[in-house]
């Protein structure tokens, strides 16, 4: 699975774009499952628990892992989502997610709420349902210390402007024209580069630029807010009305009561719009404490202190590769077993058998392992099956590698000289014993160092489940091809060494 | 006297081409029979069909009692017969085929061990007696790879003994070897003629044969052309296309 970044504290990924691409190509994968869909909610006995879906490794303030102490999951959406809990009388439960999965895990039932910094605009409103805004903000202008103030976008035109890709910003930059905008991955990449003089200015959520520009001494705020962003609580469309009118009621009440307020000061967010929604014209009603903290946990202070904030990562790491081994090592059982039985189906098995084996491998090896992932993690819900993650992983990988394993092993079995059988067959042992005392021992030993080979990239692949939907695309287009030419060449090559007549 | 072997007139085509016409013979008990024919003349089918690792078109096979019979456009035989003729013949193949992962007496001990169910001591020493019978016994632990082919033929001569046939069939078993292994081979297999077992054997080797033979059989075109007694079959062939043949061995 997913190692944590090193990089901390890591920025925050704004790839709406993407997520819900790879939502409309899980609704394609699952079109038989869908047109099901009727199932009950398979998340009916947590009804009581509010499982909420976020990517604690997006970045700061939104969900993040504490840079202090790794271990904890801290942000100003974890203290709304605690206080909403509160507030309705219910228990609330994080669930990680990668970031781009967000949505289609929703639709999957793995969590019932995610809460992300996903802003309400309508095109996400057509993908899922949102509560009421539980914060207004709005798009900060950021140059380098020393350079003229700019007072708007106005005086933008012309000039290279940094913000995030796929965000509600990039769209308002571009709208607006004139603006040289260049779209970033990542929050820390695109302040760099301004501080670098690759680019004027950044335009980003405020949040962002309070967590990753503020502390900086090299960047300064300047000009007026650019736009109105609202941030909403995301539901399945249509998936639970009587969930978002609760969630709406406690928002509105956390706003009437100060609860808030409070939250948003302890994170030094509150903005103007946020005064306008709720009428707290009041000063300062919490110590901004919480921004101190990752203020004073992120600046560098030496190289000392920088090596102890890694180092407080190490535990989390040697747990995930733990993880990752544990996962690898099951995987690669499973795919052993699955691919000796398919080649066996594959040299051994028949007219029928070889063909049910061979559709399997074209198929597995046909399409890239991140959908055949996803398609397991995010598909069989629909049609009822929810597996752990760590079981979803452990068959993806394995049911996918076999795949791969069975054509190794069929090419030890065809190593195997055919007199080999026959002369087992002679000595009246049937196919059964001369494949397990005569020709699976020899097969093995040539097929050992691929599969050695095979267990290597296993393990590099567990690590492999974050990756988006373009690669996954490429793949596809790529390996296609190869398929065929690998079929043909294999029809090719092995003219005149697979026997047509005879004994069968 | 009954035979212990019965062929009559046993068909066999690979697609369209006709390999056995309608072959039939029959062997006596302790008989050591050489199959002799041009390449191509379906003799080492015949011997294939012999133990079942080819199936018959039509015919009957009949072998110390087991019957194995298809009628023209009747079914396959199923496996079952097969295994069962088998069980009263062993084979013995040109490229010697030891199994190259096991040593030379674990060679010899495994289809006992797998098919009878012979418990590991027992085959042990039923596996170390026929390995001297063939000379082999200090070989026994070498593994295939580091035994000349001489060596090898004979020890998958001790490996069909191993499940006690009561005819012995060889497919062209010298034809592999060096010139100088041919007789150790022979040598193992006239010591069994003279221990009174059945054998056919496939040959080129015209000298055994004429030597070694109670009787030769000529093949061609797949079908028996003549069988008869080993010397005359040299000295005045009936059929003037083992004339030719024997022309080419003078």
């Amino acid at each position: 699975m997913r190692l944590p970044d090193l990089r901390l504290p890591e920025p925050r990924l704004l790839r709406a774009r993407l997520a819900f691409a790879l939502l409309a190509a899980l609704t394609l994968l699952c079109a038989a499952g869908a047109a099901r869909a009727q199932t009950p909610p398979v998340h009916e006995p947590f009804s009581k628990t509010l499982r909420y879906g976020g990517d604690a490794t997006s970045g700061a303030p939104y969900t993040f892992k504490d840079p202090a102490d790794p271990d904890l999951t801290v942000g100003f959406e974890v203290d709304i989502m605690n206080q909403l809990g509160r507030e309705l009388g219910r228990k609330v439960e994080f669930i990680q997610n990668d970031w781009s999965n967000l949505i289609p895990g929703l639709n999957a039932g793995l969590y019932d709420a995610v809460i992300n910094g996903l802003e309400i605009t309508p095109e996400h409103q057509a993908a899922a349902d949102f509560t009421i805004p539980y914060y207004v903000t709005y798009g900060q202008i950021v140059i380098r210390k020393g350079d003229p103030e700019v007072a708007g976008l106005e005086q933008l035109r012309g000039k290279s402007v940094g913000t995030l890709k796929s965000s509600q910003m990039e769209r308002v930059l571009r709208a607006f024209g004139g603006i040289d905008v260049r779209s970033y991955e990542q929050e820390i990449d695109a302040y760099s580069d301004l501080k670098l003089k690759r680019i004027d200015a950044t335009v980003m959520d405020f949040p962002i630029a309070v967590y990753y520009a503020q502390p900086d001494d090299a960047l300064q705020f300047t000009g007026t807010p650019v736009g109105r962003i609202e941030y909403g609580i995301a539901l399945k469309k249509g998936g639970d009305p009587q969930l978002l009118a609760s969630l709406n009621s406690g928002l509105s009440q956390m706003m009437q009561d100060g609860e808030m307020r409070k939250i948003l000061d302890r994170w030094a967010l509150w903005t103007p719009m946020m005064a306008q929604v709720t009428g707290d014209n009041r000063p300062l009603q919490a110590q901004p404490e919480a921004y101190t903290h990752f203020v004073e946990a992120t600046q560098p202070r030496g190289l000392v202190a920088q090596l102890e904030r890694y180092a407080r990562f190490l535990p989390q790491l040697f747990w995930a590769a733990v993880m990752t081994m544990e996962i690898s090592i099951l995987a690669m059982i499973l795919a052993v077993a699955l691919g000796a039985g398919l080649a066996l189906c594959r040299v051994y098995g028949g007219t029928m058998l070889d063909r049910v084996a061979q559709v399997y491998i074209e198929c597995v090896r046909g399409t890239p392992l991140l959908i055949q992932v996803l398609f397991i993690y995010y598909g069989l819900p629909k049609i009822g099956v929810q597996l752990d993650p760590f079981v979803a992983g452990v068959l993806a990988l394995g049911l996918n590698y076999a795949a791969y394993e069975a054509e190794n092993y069929r090419a030890g079995l065809l190593a195997i000289p055919r007199h080999q059988m026959e002369t087992a067959i002679a000595l009246n042992m049937t196919e059964r014993e001369a494949l397990r005392h005569v020709i699976i021992p020899q097969a093995a030993r040539i097929v050992l160092p691929p599969t050695t080979n095979d267990f290597i990239s296993l393990i590099k692949d567990s690590d492999y489940f974050g990756t988006g939907l373009l690669v996954a695309a490429v793949y596809l287009l790529l390996g296609l091809p190869f398929v065929r030419l690998a079929r043909w060449a294999e029809k090719h090559v092995s003219r005149g060494t697979v026997r047509t007549t005879g004994r069968k | 006297m009954q035979p212990i072997l019965r062929v009559e007139s046993v068909h066999k085509s690979f697609d369209t081409t006709q390999i056995l016409k309608g072959v039939s013979f029959q062997i006596e008990e302790g008989d050591l029979v050489s199959i002799i024919g041009p390449s191509g003349c379906g003799k080492s089918t015949l011997l294939r069909c012999l133990n079942g690792l080819e199936t018959i078109d039509s015919g009957t096979i009949e072998a110390c009692g087991v019957r194995m019979e298809r009628k023209p456009g009747a079914p396959e035989i199923p496996d079952e017969i097969a295994h069962r003729l088998r069980r009263n013949v062993g084979m013995v193949f040109q490229q010697y085929q030891l199994f190259p992962h096991k040593t030379l007496i674990q060679n010899v001990m495994l289809a006992p061990m797998v098919v009878k169910g012979v418990k590991l001591d027992e085959a042990a020493a039923n596996a170390e007696r026929l390995l001297r019978k063939v000379g082999l016994y200090e070989q026994r632990d070498r593994y295939p790879i580091n035994l000349s082919g001489g060596q090898q033929q004979r020890g998958a001569i001790a490996r069909a003994l191993a499940m006690a046939p009561k005819i012995m069939l060889y497919d062209e078993p010298t034809s592999a070897l060096d010139p100088g292994l041919v007789d150790e081979v022979l040598d193992v297999m006239k010591e069994l003629d003279a221990e009174g077992m059945t054998q056919i054997a496939v040959t080129h080797e015209m000298r055994f044969a004429r030597d070694a033979s109670d009787y030769i059989i000529f093949m061609e075109k797949g079908d028996i052309v003549e069988i008869s007694d080993e010397d005359e079959i040299f000295t005045n062939p009936k059929d003037p296309r083992t004339r030719q043949f024997l022309r080419r061995f003078a």
